[in-house]
């Protein structure tokens, strides 16, 4: 545990030593205050038009801002992930400091989680900067505090599974911008397919559909913990994770 | 502290170490010599735990390489071929987190980073960027993250390339000073420094130990015969010639004033003989001396000899 603390605390730390982080932080939080002012007003127009004319429909906090925003918080990661992930293990490679973990007395499990962690660190920090906006909701009105929360954890999966990817791909090169699109056309992958599921026939259709991880996504945004969602995504990250250790132990054998 | 026991490591289909087998006694320090792509940091990335061996057995600091990694790993050094620093970490940062990353208590870690950086005189980078700092002060990052732990057997791989002479006598003196209580085992294709560092050498060309022995050892086991060079007067052919009729002479070679004398081994003792006829002969003797074989001499002579039999064999 204390080995997975130490690799994490450093590469976190190393995030703040590239001005990637600022970037990425600083672009998350641009794109989602626009958002989050947008929908606020969108919102409140509508319920004003409902409030007097009766025209369309009301909507609730959750309805309408929680998911909308939430939803775009999702995308937004798609395409933020592959900047974070992507200088993990192909910088190390690079740089031949791999070698430096591979001969502590540390095991590759640990390195891989140490890294994991310390992505998921970046993406827990981002999270907490927009706990600015429910604080918002929660002193101008009265959302529900339930879906809030799940919806955070939701993401947190999510994220997690697109980091998994990201961390499997900056194992596979020692090229960043490879290991970054790859990263970003898999998570896109993943994130289409629940389309392709519509097309499919029945079977593959619930193949496809239970592998689109956006998909698992819907239960938690409307403030449903589902223990499926659960078990899909930490088997998502955890396969990934799995293949990273399997494509760095094959290097040793070369 | 270290056995090594018929290692054979192959990349895909290339052989890169076929079947070493050498022993390291604890405290010693030990030179790999060896021309490019001998297989040196091959050996020492087995032996480091880095890469395992696609045959035989490695033990080290009493580990077994493959059944117990994190043992040997906790008891050595190394000192990669590149130096495996973070170019955007402090040097003393880099050394406080290779520092955790061997689990030194964190009570001890101030004094381990500060012995390190003493002993490899980073003192006045401590603050600086790693990817700032010029190739040898990188190399000597690499040195100091390697004795940091105070590990048992140090595995130094080319550990004084890119320094500058100076750096290189102080990196010397420091590995030097490392035996008796480490085990030092180092590589080089530079001969001057394994004779300048190490008690004993392992030459290895083309993944096979060629010779193994002390550097004195090696010189006059290797020397074919005793070579001695003499100074005359006069160098006439016909005086040069009564030289070569002397039994136990396996060769006599005449440049100007210098003949170059070849006795074969187990006639040593002709030398006054030598020296005798040469004078009778009216050669006129200035100077009579034994040449010495250098260990330069003899890693070509090993290596060459070895190609020889490869490409017969092949
Ligand atoms: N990753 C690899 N994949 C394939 N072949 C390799 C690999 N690493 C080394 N080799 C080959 O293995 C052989 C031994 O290489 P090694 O690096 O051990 O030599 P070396 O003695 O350290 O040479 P140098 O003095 O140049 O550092 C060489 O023929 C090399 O081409
Ligand atoms: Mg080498």
């Amino acid at each position: 545990m204390r080995n997975i603390w130490t690799i994490a605390r450093r590469d976190f730390r190393a995030y703040f030593t590239s001005p990637i982080a600022y970037i990425v932080i600083a672009g998350f939080l641009a794109i989602m205050g626009w958002m989050f002012f947008w929908n606020l007003s969108h919102f409140n127009l509508q319920n004003l038009q409902y409030q007097q004319f009766r025209m369309g429909k009301g909507a609730s906090i959750t309805e309408g801002i929680i998911r909308p925003l939430f939803g775009n918080m999702n995308v937004i990661f798609l395409f933020l992930v592959p900047f974070i992930t992507m200088r993990l293990f192909a910088e190390e490679r690079k740089q031949h400091t791999i070698e430096l973990l591979m001969t502590s007395p540390v095991t590759l499990t640990e390195i891989i989680l140490g890294k994991f962690l310390s992505s998921l660190l970046l993406v827990g920090t981002m999270l907490v900067l927009t706990l600015v906006y429910p604080i918002t909701l929660f002193l101008t009105g009265n959302p529900d505090l339930g879906p809030i929360v799940t919806s955070y954890l939701g993401t947190i999966f999510l994220t997690g599974c697109y980091l998994s990817l990201g961390i499997l791909f900056s194992s596979m090169t020692e090229n960043q911008i490879v290991a970054g699109a790859l990263t970003f056309a898999a998570g896109l992958f993943f994130w289409l397919i629940s389309w392709a599921s519509q097309s499919a026939g029945a079977v593959w259709g619930d193949v496809l559909s239970y592998l689109s991880l956006i998909g698992h996504y819907n239960n938690f945004g409307q403030g449903i913990i589902n223990s499926t969602d659960v078990v899909f995504y930490l088997s998502f990250i955890g396969i990934g994770l799995f293949l990273t250790h399997r494509v760095l132990d094959s290097f040793r054998w070369r | 502290m270290i056995q090594v026991s018929h290692l054979t490591k192959m990349y895909g289909p290339r052989t890169a170490v076929q079947d070493l087998s050498f022993e390291v006694k604890s405290g010693e320090i030990v030179g790999f010599l060896g021309p490019n792509g001998a297989g040196k940091s091959t050996t020492m990335k087995v032996l480091t735990g880095l890469m395992p061996a696609t045959s035989g057995t490695a033990n080290v600091a009493g580990f077994d390489v493959f059944e117990k990694p994190l043992e040997v790993k906790r008891n050595v050094g190394y000192l990669p071929e590149n130096p495996p620093v973070y170019s955007e970490m402090q040097v003393e940062d880099y050394l406080d987190f290779a520092a955790r990353l061997h689990q030194i208590p964190s009570a001890a870690t101030k004094a381990a980073v500060a012995g390190a950086i003493e002993k490899t005189g980073l003192g006045d980078v401590r603050k600086r960027l790693i990817g700032n700092l010029s190739k040898g002060y990188r190399q000597r990052v690499g040195l100091a993250q390697a004795l940091l732990h105070n590990p048992k057997v140090l595995i130094l791989d080319e550990p004084t390339v890119g320094l500058d002479p100076k750096q290189i006598i102080e990196i010397r003196q420091l590995i030097k000073s490392l035996g008796g209580e480490h085990t030092v085992i180092l590589s080089s294709h530079i001969l001057p420094e394994v004779t300048a560092t190490c008690e004993r050498i392992i030459v290895i060309n083309r993944g096979k130990i060629v010779a193994e022995d002390t550097i004195e050892r090696l010189t006059t086991r290797l020397k074919k015969g005793l070579i001695y060079s003499m100074t005359v007067r006069n160098p006439q052919p016909a005086a040069i010639d009564s030289l070569r009729r002397i039994p136990g002479i396996k060769a006599i070679t005449a440049e100007g004033a210098r003949v170059g004398i070849e006795i074969a081994p187990g006639a040593e003792e002709i030398r006054d003989r030598v020296v005798e006829t040469a004078v009778k002969a009216g050669l006129g003797v200035l100077e009579f001396s034994a040449e010495r074989v250098s260990l330069e001499d003899v890693f070509l002579q090993l290596t060459t000899i070895e190609n020889e039999t490869t490409t017969t064999g092949a």
